[in-house]
């Protein structure tokens, strides 16, 4: 892992009326690593993350993709980023290989990259039987790991997932963390929001956010030893307790 | 550029797997113009009438004066020639036309006899139908009335009689499902300009895949464009199957031009498409969007002048009928079909429907930036 930085935020914050979502973080994410977000439903994870993808406009504070700012370069950090939603959001009623050609001619790609990268991705997830059904069909995890591909199918610099595993099985939740590693391999940041702390085990550095505010930000082991904790759940649980919000 | 083009594929395959809504499109059609024709009635006030008094005598006073007493007519139009008041036929001003001819009243005191003439512009078949209905009956009853009074004036001759000859122009079999069933080939374009197009872009929203969208660099006019072209073209089909359907079903040919027929459909359905757009940005859910539509699609159809004449309404409502583009187009079909107008004669409404384009797709794409 380098030091370049890809992700900056200064005092970012959002606010509807008068409730803040997310107040005042500021944070820097290196490039290549697995930069965890953790919080409990409703802490803000999403919202600051849509802000980061240039779909949600931030109140106040400054933040930059790749040196994009968020305010007025969405166009520019939408063509270097690669996105996957907690709600599963392929078209369903397009097949594998439907898909793939939509978002690859989407993100500029060549028919016969489409073509090689499509046939790369369904070879790894082992869907070549697969590839002229319906994404309907898939079940769950699979579904999530296909999303996952597609996602990165453009090498963008910084990948962001909003609690990809949710819903699926452990066995699953596995592969999902080795085509994580593997993209992270590649010199793709991943982003990442959770509320499974053995997924925070996962990542180089984790923020944990309570209540829309930064409580602590650190490695997994740094925290732990800080906190004298034996797990990120114990770590979690401690600086958890003073969140106010419910769901 | 090259991002639509993929956006467009995957309307298309979307559109042609759905098979309920590509059998809807073909049934639809074919069920709307074979039931709704045969369904209706009708009976109708405020006739704009247009009168030509050539004999100008106490007589043809008399007789004007009791037409339009009745309530029925409305003088709009006063010529001094027929061919004058067959222009304000053209021009939409009047429905009917009395022309009393040049000694009039002298025919009826020498020879107790006398012709007057009734022209109903029958686009309209019911209500030409029922004016030319109307206006019989009361110089019927014009007619009982100088011959009682002539009773006690025995010198003349006891049976004075009008007689009356009438045609009706556009419409000469008084058929009204010629003129129900341009009306519902509107209908058919709009269902689909509005309601497939609203309900298509909330169901992206509450699958989620929008956000999807929103997040790769293609832009918002892009994907709008990849929502509207398809829609487009479906609704040009329907009307061609509609076209077709009528043709089959009633022997319905437009007496007008096909290619002024698809013109104004073309720019209706961009209307109609923004309107779609445009309620879309504020439905979450597809109940939602479905019922924005329907109570708009309601209003639309009601004060379309479809089923209720237009000139029946109150003032409120008619007023309410100039913000309704449905009942523009509804008008536009009717005068084309039946009437055969051009162009020019239908300048007026081209510019309106052109207006109507314009500022709900702007409407559209203002909320829709605002929302997203």
């Amino acid at each position: 892992m380098n030091n370049e930085i890809v992700i900056k935020t200064d005092k970012l914050t959002k606010k509807f009326g008068d409730f803040t979502a997310v107040d005042e973080i500021s944070f820097e994410v290196y490039k290549g690593e697995i930069f965890g977000f953790l919080g409990a439903n409703g802490a803000g994870k999403t919202t600051a993350m849509k802000m980061l993808i240039g779909i949600s406009k931030p109140t106040s504070g400054a933040a930059s993709i790749s040196g994009f700012d968020v305010y007025k370069q969405t166009e520019q950090i939408k063509k270097n980023i690669g996105y996957m939603s907690q709600k599963f959001s392929l078209y369903e009623d397009l097949t594998i290989m439907e898909n793939i050609e939509l978002f690859g001619g989407i993100y500029g790609l060549s028919y016969v990259e489409i073509k090689a990268r499509g046939k790369n991705l369904i070879d790894k997830l082992n869907l070549q039987n697969e590839s002229d059904k319906l994404v309907e069909s898939l079940p769950l995890g699979w579904k999530q790991k296909l999303a996952f591909g597609l996602a990165i199918l453009h090498n963008p610099q910084i990948v962001f997932l909003d609690e990809p595993t949710s819903g699926v099985d452990p066995i699953t939740r596995r592969q999902f963390w080795d085509m994580i590693y593997e993209a992270s391999h590649k010199g793709i940041t991943v982003f990442v929001t959770t509320h499974y702390m053995d997924e925070a085990e996962y990542c180089n550095r984790i923020c944990i956010l309570v209540d829309g505010e930064i409580k602590a930000l650190d490695s997994p082991e740094g925290l732990k030893r800080k906190l004298e904790a034996k797990s990120i759940d114990e770590v979690f649980v401690m600086l958890a307790r003073s969140a106010k919000r419910t769901e | 550029m090259r991002a639509l083009k993929f956006l467009l594929k995957k309307e298309f395959i979307q559109i042609f797997r759905n098979k309920l809504i590509l059998r809807m499109i073909f049934v639809v059609p074919v069920v709307q113009l074979i039931i709704l024709p045969l369904a209706v009635n009708y009976e109708i006030r405020n006739i704009n009438l247009s009168v030509v008094d050539l004999d100008h005598s106490e007589y043809s006073r008399k007789l004007l004066d009791k037409v339009t007493s009745t309530g029925y007519f409305q003088l709009t139009d006063f010529s001094d020639t027929y061919k004058k008041a067959l222009k304000a036929v053209e021009e939409d001003k009047a429905d009917l036309i009395i022309t009393i001819p040049q000694g009039f009243e002298r025919d009826l005191i020498r020879d107790s006899k006398a012709k007057i003439m009734i022209v109903a512009n029958a686009i309209s078949g019911q209500t030409a139908g029922l004016a030319v209905t109307y206006s019989n009956s009361i110089i019927r009853e014009f007619n009982n009335e100088i011959r009682t009074e002539w009773i006690q004036m025995p010198r003349m001759n006891a049976r004075p009689v009008i007689e009356i000859t009438n045609s009706n122009w556009f419409n000469p079999a008084m058929n009204y499902k010629f003129y129900f069933v341009p009306g519902i080939l509107a209908l058919l374009v709009t269902i689909v300009g509005f309601l497939l197009t609203s309900l298509n872009i909330v169901k992206e929203k509450e699958a989620g895949t929008i956000e999807q969208l929103n997040v790769t660099p293609i832009r918002k006019y892009q994907f709008i464009l990849g929502k509207l072209i398809p829609f487009w073209i479906l609704g040009l089909v329907i009307l061609t199957i509609g076209f077709f359907v009528s043709y089959i079903v009633y022997g319905i040919v437009p007496a007008g031009s096909y290619l002024l027929i698809y013109l104004f459909a073309a720019v209706y359905l961009i209307a109609l498409l923004g309107f779609g757009l445009f309620t879309s940005t504020f439905a979450e859910t597809q109940q939602q969007a479905m019922f924005i539509s329907y109570f708009c699609m309601m209003i639309f159809i009601l004060l379309g002048g479809l089923f209720a004449p237009i000139e029946n309404m109150p003032d409120w409502a008619q007023a309410l009928t100039y913000i309704n583009p449905v009942s523009y187009f509804i008008e536009v079909m009717r005068m084309i079909v039946l009437k055969g107008s051009g162009f020019i004669e239908l300048l007026k409404h081209f510019g309106i429907i052109v207006l109507f384009a314009i500022s709900f797709n702007a409407l559209a794409i203002w909320n829709y930036k605002k929302t997203t």
